[in-house]
């Protein structure tokens, strides 16, 4: 069996093991047999009997919370990873991330000017944390890429360096935005964009999930598509054009899927690091450059680092939680410095 | 779970046994609670020390970061910070009532507590002195302790009565410097807690330009000429002391830098507006009349 396609199916194994941790485990103690017992009662199967029938609060936490929770967390790191193998792949350099055209930075700015300029205009509350961050976010998102991808267009057709400084550029203006409205912010919304910036999958509800599922589900059918042009890529531009592949429809396709699958994730779960820059080149380490193996095993993988990043969030500071964001950084960039270090030549 | 975080593991078998036994704790069903038990978890550090004013601090299972106050709270499971709380921590406690102030959130968080069927009642908190009577009535009736919270309320009118109406002859103007270290330090303009505290305590804030609070700036330290400083007792703390209060650039150049006059003050009394209000409010009082006396 080839390399890649091993790796994939022990990666499916792995993430439905994790899956089922996520489930069972919590602050609150679900044992493996009521999880299964509380899901077979859910879609429509009789409910069990005797002494192990589980709580209605075990139920609660099960349907309400935690499956949602898992699901979103599952689809998010896999988009986050995906993105990023192909955001690479487009870039050619190991150092992009989907952060890179300014998806995450502009999703800040436009939550940040959501928290503290919103009620001056009455706009707050439920409104503005259900419906109104999440909107911000992602508008924000796509909004500054657009501005990247626009900035980098020459005649001709895009180009790369031109649009990686560009998102430089981009993202540090849109951080002086940020920067503004923090100094505008009063105390606890200066703790709201803190704590937004750091991510979370706590407050994931079905009504999130069903919202960014189209948008998501397009990012992670989409993506494969490209793998065989991105393949074409990795040879350089002028070779990609010879072989019949057009090279700017790819990068206009890779850019935007990528902003719009980043942007439905932050909007809901705020910025998490790492995930997109490091799963990536894990995979590729694996089991090489192949854009056909390399973008399904991302998806696979980014969805276990992130379920269980999320897992050691909720039970390390339990009952409180702590930010997935400083869970997958203080993860991902020791992982990052090992195998730049195990290369030892670094990148070239 | 007590038992094996005695055990030290010597070895990786040791280590993975250990792991092995804390994920079967985890999994194993939690023991059954009393139907008529009384189990609270309480966000918003005057509520939770107006619960247990009330005598009900046995009944607290639960408290966010804010909860400081009285000192059993520190010893309390903490679910996290009040705008962060994460519904799963909360249910894990397994409360019968969940009372949480109004700046609580995100409110998905509240709805999955409500949606679990445990009760979730929010109560106001204003800082004025009517919202702090109306949050201990608020808590009296919601937890059946009305008698005890009309005594807390009684208790805090006198003490307000019992409180110096007005700070020597003229009334001293006093800056509120919120200090979280020497490089991130706040003041506070007007409809603020801060803000209404000194005015209860019969004194004037030195900026009444904007309301909410703006980064601490030495020209702006020098045009509101302070005559006292009033900080928090751990902000003090976080600077080292007040000294290097004194050092900071413009401070030095007020009446409050000139002649060393701060107060401090622990938050939860000073801000908080809960059933020690009075207290709170007549301390502020004496402290500003004595150290507005100082002259060099």
């Amino acid at each position: 069996m080839p390399r890649g396609l091993a790796l994939g199916l022990s990666g499916l194994v792995v993430l439905g093991l994790v899956v089922i941790a996520s489930l069972g485990l919590g602050a609150v103690a679900i044992p493996g047999r009521q999880v299964a017992s509380i899901l077979w009662s859910a879609m429509g199967g009789a409910a069990g009997a005797g002494n192990d029938v589980p709580s209605s609060m075990q139920e609660s936490v099960l349907l309400a919370i935690r499956l949602p929770r898992v699901l979103l967390g599952g689809l998010i790191g896999a988009t986050l990873a995906i993105s990023g193998a192909a955001i690479q792949g487009i870039f050619r350099n190991p150092l992009a991330d989907p952060a890179l055209i300014g998806v995450s930075a502009g999703a800040a700015t436009a939550t940040a000017l959501m928290i503290v300029v919103a009620p001056w205009f009455g706009v707050e509350g439920v409104v503005s944390q259900t419906w109104g961050l999440p909107l911000a976010g992602f508008v924000g998102g796509a909004v500054t890429t657009l501005v990247v991808v626009r900035l980098a267009r020459r005649e001709g057709g895009t180009v790369v360096t031109t649009m990686l400084l560009a998102g430089i550029a981009i993202n540090a203006l849109a951080g002086a935005a940020t920067g503004f409205l923090v100094f505008l912010a009063d105390d606890a919304q200066l703790r709201d964009i803190t704590f937004w910036s750091l991510g979370s999958l706590a407050n994931t509800t079905w009504p999130k999930v069903l919202a960014v599922l189209p948008l998501i589900g397009l990012c992670l059918i989409q993506l494969p598509r490209c793998a065989a042009s991105l393949n074409a890529l990795l040879l350089g531009e002028d070779e990609a054009r010879l072989l019949g592949v057009d090279v700017e429809k790819l990068k206009r396709r890779v850019v935007l899927l990528s902003a719009m699958g980043v942007g439905a994730a932050v909007s809901v779960s705020g910025v998490i690091g790492f995930v997109g820059l490091v799963v990536p080149h894990l995979m590729r380490l694996a089991a090489g450059a192949d854009h056909r193996i390399l973008l399904p095993n991302a998806a696979i993988y980014g969805a276990i680092s992130l379920l269980v990043a999320d897992l050691l969030s909720r039970i390390l500071a339990a009952p409180a939680e702590l930010p997935i964001g400083t869970v997958t950084a203080a993860v991902g960039a020791p992982v990052f410095l090992w195998m730049l270090l195990r290369r030892g030549g670094g990148w070239s | 779970m007590k038992r094996i975080s005695r055990q030290r593991p010597t070895s990786s078998a040791g280590f993975i046994y250990s792991t092995l036994a804390l994920l079967a704790a985890m999994l194993a069903p939690a023991p059954a609670v009393a139907a008529h038990e009384l189990r609270i978890v309480s966000v918003g550090g005057s509520i939770t020390e107006t619960i247990f004013a009330l005598g009900l601090g046995d009944s607290v299972v639960g408290a966010d970061t804010s909860s400081v106050y009285p000192e059993a709270t520190l010893r309390l499971p903490k679910v996290g910070y009040a705008r962060r709380l994460s519904a799963e921590g909360v249910l894990s406690l397994r409360p019968t009532r969940v009372i949480v102030s109004s700046d609580a959130g995100p409110p998905e968080a509240l709805q999955q507590i409500r949606d679990a069927g445990i009760d979730v009642a929010v109560v106001p908190d204003e800082p004025t002195v009517a919202g702090a009577k109306a949050k201990i009535s608020a808590l009296g009736s919601l937890l059946k302790r009305e008698s005890e919270g009309r005594a807390l309320v009684e208790r805090l009118e006198y003490d307000l009565r019992a409180a110096p109406k007005s700070v020597g002859d003229s009334s001293p103007r006093v800056l509120f410097v919120y200090a979280r270290g020497a490089a991130s330090m706040s003041v506070s303009g007007t409809d603020t807690a801060a803000n209404a505290m000194i005015e209860l305590a019969g004194a004037q804030n030195a900026i009444t330009g904007y309301s909410g609070f703006k980064p601490l700036t030495p020209e702006a330290a020098i045009a509101a000429q302070p005559d006292v400083l009033l900080v928090l007792s751990r902000g003090l703390e976080s600077l080292g002391g007040a000294d290097d209060l004194f050092a900071i650039p413009g401070i030095s150049e007020t009446p409050a830098g000139r002649f060393r006059r701060v107060v401090a003050m622990d938050d939860l009394y000073l801000l908080g507006f809960g059933p020690r209000l009075g207290q709170a409010v007549g301390e502020l009082g004496r402290e500003l009349h004595t150290v507005s006396a100082t002259t060099p």
